[in-house]
């Protein structure tokens, strides 16, 4: 059984490259186009990883964290947010919020690859 | 974990990315800009910039991922700047929605070259500096405080590793006046690198190395994001024994972590174990987050190498994109091959009618489907080359605000109905009819602020842009609010151009005059409009597109134009009747009702000609045989069969010898095949294969005035 990877962002081309990267990887890919799509597809999948966008409309990033960890299915999964920044702030809130890590964008796909491969395998 | 190899994977062609990425950018572009038109700046709420930062964010991250730096280096001010704002720490003036609307013409440009339609080369290094400046101007009013400037990791060639001292001294010296050397000049193989602080533009910063090498190799970056990724991690893993050898890996809270490394690595990524220590030190450790993974960690090889056995048949089946980008070409031809679909159908339909119900039930009841099939697979197939008439709405807050400010009014533009959708083909040939409505109206029916304000209304003029479904047709308005047409002044102007006109004429018929060629009224003529080129190139694209144009207008309170457009310009519902031995189409949308006239309600008109009484009103009766001899001529009125028509507001009878009934028609152009005739707009083929005119209904009811 492939591993799901949920890709939360509101950019399309981000989202299709993420999805055709890790596809071409072998995992399952869903998408969401912003937290709270991100939320609804959570909990309608099984997914192992979730890589999601900070700023995006409707619900951003940190709040799809927040919330995804007060679920119990998603206590522990692995979550990195990919972001444009990487000040200290974005990290005090990154972790507050509960996310496993950070990726910055931009980013290539075999960087992605790489960073998802360590995470999930 | 060092079994991930990332030169495993083909490398994956970026370029298969770029055509959604272009148009998303388009989209933010547009969006961001009627963001800003719309944008009070001393009352901007924090949704509308957020929702502006959000645009220049998202095209940011797009072109820093797909390669298009130039686009990345202007949106990463506009990125800075807009947040700055959005968090309240800097007030957004109307310099800088100005600023914010150059660099997104400036985007609009680069994203051009990008997609190989202009080879113009926007300057966007002046608009970065325009911004950067208004950034600082405004740090400066806002805080009395020096700014310490911006942290900058620069590195720089030295050429072939000769080094001339006294240059680098130079240098080093001419760093310090502009900010604060943070680290000496470091050797690093062939390049030198150093931090400075400073609230110089990078450019400033970079012309100093002008003595030392090629101004453009130098690098400047921010420190600050040295770190490009990390991991939150509460329990450090057992990790050190782990470090990657493959180039990358996860910054830890190590107290043997090389302090140093931050600004050297390479990484893009990785996980935060502290996140005070990781944003200072950097080390390398596995990506552990919690007990589970734990538990696989060792394990981690076993797993990925199942994992390659069972992907296969797993992988797609939660793929839930939910759009895919076909070309236009693809989508007409289904269009096409649709046409000859419903023609094909619409024969069965009149060969199977000749048999026996009784017998052929079976094949009726089949016949009924197929029927039903067909308009549906119609109907959506045609919503494909559907477009919300927002596409081309959007361009218009731009061009009304940049034409009010030339003739020093102000104008403000109202949109309804954007998300009224419109056949593609037809969206794209309405814009330029539009775009000189609306730039008629501006440049002539608002007035100028002080005249509005003595005439009672207020010194805003308002321009409104509506659409709207109505029937079978969309209706397109432009309403101002301006000083509305001037009847004597179209008069006297028809009069001295030799055009039939009569003080008695409706003030509807006087307006038609200005779709006259050359017609203007305009005192001066203005580089915006008025050289009376436009009113009647309107009228002819508009009609050619088979809408009409009409306009309402009262003095002293402004002028409607009304444009009617048929939805789609392939497939009309049409009403079949027969006249003499011909069959002929009229598009259903103009037909208001049929009837059998009584002998009583025929009149016959001084002059010749004849009216019907239809609920107490008399309307001109058209007979088709009349306009299309044919072989029998039917010649009273009063045993024929009146189809009422409606077009361009009046309603007429025509006269005709049979209804056949209703069907959907294919048009098919007669002009492309034979030649343009008077009073038929297209043919279409028949179910019995024979061909029908279809009927232009306005130029009929024009030809039977005459």
């Amino acid at each position: 059984m492939s591993k799901t990877v949920l890709a939360v962002d509101d950019s399309a081309s981000i989202r299709q490259m993420v999805a055709f990267t890790l596809k071409g990887a072998g995992y399952n890919v869903v998408e969401a186009g912003d937290g709270e799509e991100g939320l609804v597809k959570a909990k309608g999948a099984a997914v192992n990883l979730v890589l999601t966008d900070q700023n995006m409309p409707k619900m951003d990033g940190l709040t799809l964290v927040k919330a995804l960890r007060t679920m119990p299915q998603y206590a522990t999964t692995p979550i990195l947010m990919l972001t444009t920044e990487s000040s200290d702030a974005m990290k005090a809130n990154g972790k507050a919020a509960g996310a496993t890590g950070w990726l910055v964008k931009p980013f290539d796909p075999a960087k992605l690859l790489e960073v998802v491969k360590k995470v999930i395998g | 974990m060092s079994s991930v190899q990332s030169g495993e994977s083909s490398p994956i062609d970026m370029s298969q990315f770029y055509q959604v990425f272009f148009e998303e950018a388009e989209e933010h572009l547009g969006e961001m800009e009627s963001l800003l038109l719309s944008i009070d700046p001393l009352a901007a709420t924090s949704d509308e910039l957020n929702a502006i930062f959000r645009a220049a964010h998202s095209i940011k991250g797009g072109s820093g991922t797909f390669g298009f730096t130039d686009m990345t280096a202007v949106t990463h001010e506009l990125e800075s700047l807009l947040d700055k704002v959005r968090k309240n720490e800097l007030p957004l003036t109307p310099d800088m929605v100005d600023a914010l609307l150059v660099a997104g013409d400036v985007l609009k440009l680069q994203l051009a070259r990008h997609r190989g339609q202009s080879d113009d080369v926007p300057d966007a290094e002046g608009i970065c500096e325009r911004i950067r400046a208004l950034m600082l101007a405004e740090i400066e009013a806002a805080s009395t405080a020096p700014s310490a400037g911006r942290e900058l990791s620069i590195a720089f060639p030295v050429p072939g590793g000769a080094v001339d001292q006294a240059a680098l001294d130079d240098l080093a010296s001419m760093l310090a006046q502009i900010g604060e050397l943070l680290t000496p000049l470091e050797r690093n193989g062939d390049m030198r690198t150093l931090r400075l602080r400073t609230r110089a533009a990078n450019k400033e910063v970079r012309n100093l190395f002008a003595f030392v090498c090629e101004t453009d190799a130098v690098i400047i970056e921010d420190a600050a994001q040295d770190q490009s990724y990390g991991f939150f991690e509460d329990e450090p893993g057992p990790a050190s024994k782990e470090i990657a050898d493959d180039g990358f890996g996860f910054f830890a809270d190590l107290p043997d972590a090389p302090p140093a490394a931050a600004s050297s690595t390479d990484q893009g990524y990785g996980l935060f174990s502290d996140v005070p220590a990781a944003a200072s030190t950097a080390a390398v450790v596995p990506a552990q987050q919690h007990g589970r993974r734990a538990s696989d960690q060792p394990a981690a090889e076993p797993v990925r190498a199942g994992r390659r056995d069972t992907d296969k048949t797993v992988h797609n089946a939660q793929g839930d994109n939910a759009s895919i980008r076909v070309s236009v070409e693809k989508v007409d031809q289904l269009i096409n091959q649709l046409g000859e679909l419903v023609i094909t159908q619409a024969m069965l339909a009149q060969q199977v009618s000749q048999f026996d119900p009784l017998l052929y039930q079976n094949l009726l009841n089949g016949m009924a489907d197929l029927e039903r099939n067909t308009r549906d697979l119609q109907e959506s197939v045609m919503s494909i080359r559907m477009l919300p008439i927002g596409f081309v709405f959007k361009r218009f807050p731009r061009m009304v605000r940049d034409l009010a400010s030339k003739l020093g009014k102000q104008v403000q533009l109202n949109t309804e109905g954007e998300a009224t959708e419109l056949d593609k083909g037809l969206i794209e040939k309405i814009a330029d009819p539009l775009t000189h409505l609306i730039r008629n109206s501006v440049d002539h029916g608002i007035e100028m602020p002080h005249v509005r304000t003595a005439a009672g209304k207020p010194a805003q003029g308002s321009v409104t842009l509506r659409a709207a479904h109505q029937g079978g047709s969309i209706l397109i308005e432009v309403i101002d609010d301006g000083k509305g047409l001037d009847r004597e002044k179209i008069l006297a102007k028809g009069r001295e151009r030799g055009l039939a006109v009569h003080d008695a004429m409706t003030d509807a018929e006087v307006w038609m005059l200005v779709f006259e060629a050359g017609f203007s009224t305009a005192d001066a003529i203005t580089d915006v409009s008025g050289r009376g080129v436009g009113m009647d190139v309107v009228k002819r694209n508009i009609a050619e597109l088979g809408g009409t144009v009409e306009i309402e207008s009262a003095s002293g309170y402004g002028t409607r134009t009304m444009v009617r457009l048929p939805l789609t310009l392939a497939i009309i519902d049409g009403m079949s009747v027969g006249v003499g031995d011909d069959v002929y189409i009229i598009p259903l949308a103009t037909v208001v009702e049929s009837l059998q006239a009584s002998s009583r309600a025929v009149r016959s008109v001084a002059g010749g000609g004849y009216v019907v009484e239809v609920r107490d009103e008399y309307l001109p009766v058209v007979s088709l045989h009349d306009i299309f001899p044919g072989s029998v001529r039917n010649p009273d009125a009063r045993e024929g069969i009146m189809l009422v028509v409606e077009s361009e507001g009046v309603k007429n009878a025509f006269l005709v010898d049979e209804l056949l009934g209703q069907q959907q028609v294919v048009v098919k152009s007669l002009e492309a095949n034979y030649r343009k005739v008077p009073g038929v707009s297209g043919a279409t083929i028949l179910g019995d294969g024979g061909v029908a005119l279809i009927l232009d209904v306005p130029t009929l009811v024009r030809m039977s005035r005459h």
